[in-house]
């Protein structure tokens, strides 16, 4: 048992912050106040919770490492606050559990595959610093079928998951369009993997991170496309509890860390290179050369450096877990702006 | 036969071909006794025995002849059966989670520890038995805990949250079935007890978890607690779950005690308070001994109904055995592979829960043939 007696101190450190609070803004800007920034830095470690396992988002790789696009945003929040990635104490939960287990403060922050919604956000009490991934129903149809749209689905039997909304969008779609997809039920993915296999549908339909997953179990995965549109949205993305902004702002600024390195072109491997002699004003001062983007989250200069040297920036994380050598998902949404996505990091200055 | 056989021979038909039919006319007589002693019981061996010839050569041609077993990746299951590369390559997490591999020793001897204190402590004749169960009782944990949690004497620090597979189905079975035995051995007899009070506590405790299902209680110790707590105290997810396991069993074994001390006669209770001995000692030398005689073999079926539902801890993120088969079969470099993963953790669990009911079986003959002297 593991108790831990720095309430008392943090809340007498809080109502402190709040009575001086302003004056001490407008003399230091450094000094930012963060709960649960010094709750990590004392316990020297990030308490991320995450899926239970699930393809792309968080799974373990043979020798039980954990692995995912959001491990990876747990282990740049490690890497920009602790310094090392590998700081991160990974709490695995079930659906049900999630929130009520952030409320309860076990963990510092839930990154699960979750849906960003008006009620999680007014109604749980809980803030959505970034959306990490961006997504909505996908479909994958056998090549040979010769289909590239959704609407040419007209006539097409699709495998469905039974007791989700993924029916219902179907349903309002076939209304919508007015055509006539057919769906045929399951009640476990893996009955319906095998179903689409054995050639009893033409193709799958689920959120685009589960349809990856799909396409990777079948014998020949090249035989099956992804349909470019999705219907319904899911921006999935981070949950902190609220009343901490200064928390907020880090996990927020992490995540655009991740896209801008992206967008600068920085690497695991070229960094270093870059941050030698950087001449572009944007890169010196996203590398902390110059400038106090680091100071004003409550962090060192060099976060932002330790994120994309340690973990990587955006691209790289995607290729690894959803792209090319993970589940071949094409970016789609997730791609920066200026490529056609919805990615686009907000301006340091 | 060779019995026969060995007898001088004597003037007649060949000894061995007189044997050789009388065995045969013994398996025929098995045969029908066992077998086809009615036309229904005669359908149904003959219905067995298709089903069999069906399924049997189909499985042994996907779980071995067809089966890979060598290699380090999906590909290298080329063959139509079994992929048991992956159980192989994943065996090491099925068995001790993230446990760091480093460390894993740790483990392995924690568990030699439990065979050494566990072997003396279950066998009959061992001198000081009752010595043994109590080291096995305190002893034991002390040093398994120390040596799994890490921390002290130069063993670096593991926190429960890497640990999984295998390891932590034992663990929590064995902190349940220590903590339960105890606490239910109270509450047996506080229910049997002439103080309101006592009985009524007792009463409602007992009832009151075997009122509500695991699950709930599982989520309640998960879930709830925690927003109880006065904030920034948190209590270790595994040994939240562990309590709520404890408090749970104890009410079942608890009815297993009761069942038992009801089951000794009350006259041996009052030959010893006739000798003039006191509560406690009649109690312990001379109830309980007796009662725990009857009540073993519904210990160990309850201690096999605990070993299962450890795997229940999976729902509050907890990672056993099952949860790491789940957890591995969504890493994408080895989609696709559900039943090689459920067939090889129904094998753990099996062999383990068959050797806890062969050994609860072998305790009731060894009481019978006591009692029958």
């Amino acid at each position: 048992m593991r108790l831990k007696f720095g309430s008392r101190l943090t809340l007498g450190g809080a109502i402190f912050a709040a009575a001086f609070g302003f004056c001490a803004q407008a003399f230091a800007q450094s000094t930012v106040k963060s709960p649960t920034l010094d709750a990590i830095k004392k316990r020297g470690e990030l308490s991320c919770g995450i899926d239970t396992g699930i393809p792309g988002y968080a799974y373990q790789d043979s020798s039980g490492k954990w692995q995912g696009l959001d491990v990876a945003f747990c282990r740049a929040i490690a890497a920009a606050v602790l310094g090392d990635s590998e700081k991160v104490k990974f709490t695995g939960l079930t659906s049900k559990v999630r929130f009520t287990v952030l409320a309860s403060g076990e963990i510092d922050v839930l990154i699960r595959d979750s849906e960003l919604t008006f009620a999680r956000n007014t109604q749980l009490g809980l803030a959505e610093p970034a959306v990490n991934f961006y997504t909505g129903q996908t479909f994958m149809v056998r090549k040979s079928l010769g289909v590239s749209h959704v609407k040419e689905l007209n006539g097409a039997t699709i495998c469905v998951e039974t007791g989700t909304t993924l029916e219902t969008n179907i349903a309002d779609y076939n209304r919508a369009n007015n055509i006539k997809i057919g769906t045929l039920l399951f009640e476990r993915p893996e009955e319906a993997f095998a179903a689409v296999e054995a050639g009893r549908c033409d193709g799958y339909t689920d959120d685009g991170g589960s349809v990856a997953a799909a396409r990777s179990t079948m014998k020949n995965p090249n035989d099956w496309v992804f349909l470019p549109e999705t219907i319904g949205r899911e921006p999935l993305g981070p949950y902190v509890r609220q009343g901490d902004e200064a928390w907020f702002n880090i996990v927020k600024w992490t995540h655009f860390a991740m896209l801008e390195g992206e967008v600068l072109g920085l690497t695991r491997d070229n960094i270093d290179e870059a941050k030698k002699n950087p001449t572009n004003p944007d890169l010196r001062k996203f590398l902390g050369v110059e400038g106090d983007l680091g100071k004003f989250l409550g962090l060192d200069n060099d976060w932002s450096y330790r994120v994309i040297k340690q973990v990587g920036n955006y691209a790289e994380v995607y290729e690894a877990t959803f792209g090319a050598k993970g589940l071949g998902f094409p970016r789609g949404m997730n791609n920066l702006w200026t490529n056609g996505g919805l990615m686009m990091p907000y301006p340091w200055y | 036969m060779s019995e026969v056989s060995t007898v001088a021979p004597v003037a007649g038909p060949d000894p061995r071909a007189t044997s050789a039919s009388a065995s045969l006319r013994r398996m025929a007589r098995w045969l029908r006794r066992n077998l086809f002693n009615s036309p229904g019981n005669s359908f149904l061996t003959v219905a067995a025995l298709v089903f069999l010839a069906l399924v049997l050569p189909a499985a042994w041609e996907w779980a071995v002849s067809q089966a890979d077993l060598w290699g380090d990746s999906k590909g290298a299951c080329i063959d139509q059966g079994a992929c048991w590369v992956f159980v192989r390559v994943r065996l090491p997490v099925f068995i001790f989670g993230q446990y760091p591999p480093s460390q894993q020793w740790r483990v392995l001897l924690a568990f030699a520890l439990l065979v050494g204190f566990a072997v003396p402590a279950l066998r009959d004749g061992t001198p000081h038995r009752a010595l043994w169960v109590v080291l096995l009782l305190t002893l034991f944990p002390l040093l398994a805990g120390l040596l799994l949690v890490g921390g002290v004497a130069g063993l670096p620090f593991v926190d429960t949250t890497l640990w999984g597979g295998l390891m932590l189905d034992v663990v929590i079975s064995f902190v349940t079935m220590a903590g339960s035995l105890p606490l239910g051995v109270l509450l047996a007899y506080g229910r049997r007890s002439q103080l309101a009070g006592i009985r009524t506590v007792s009463i409602a405790f007992i009832e009151l978890w075997r009122g509500v299902p695991l699950l709930t209680v599982l989520f309640m110790a998960a879930v709830l607690l925690p927003l109880f707590l006065p904030s920034g105290v948190t209590v270790d997810r595994l040994l939240r779950a562990m309590g709520a396991l404890v408090l749970f069993n104890a009410a079942y074994m608890a009815e297993v005690v009761r069942g038992g001390l009801q089951g000794v006669d009350v006259e041996q209770e009052e030959a010893a308070q006739s000798l003039g001995i006191g509560w406690l000692q009649t109690q312990t030398l001379v109830v309980l001994p007796q009662a725990m005689r009857i009540i073993v073999p519904g210990i160990i079926n309850t201690a096999v109904d605990f070993f299962k539902d450890t795997t229940l801890v999976t729902i509050v993120g907890l990672s056993d055995l099952l949860g790491a088969v789940n957890q591995a079969l969504k890493d994408p470099a080895w989609l696709g592979l559900a039943p090689e993963g459920y067939v090889f953790a129904a094998v753990v669990f099996f062999v383990c829960c068959f050797a806890m009911s062969a050994y609860g079986r072998s305790f009731e003959r060894r009481l019978a043939r006591g009692q029958g002297r």
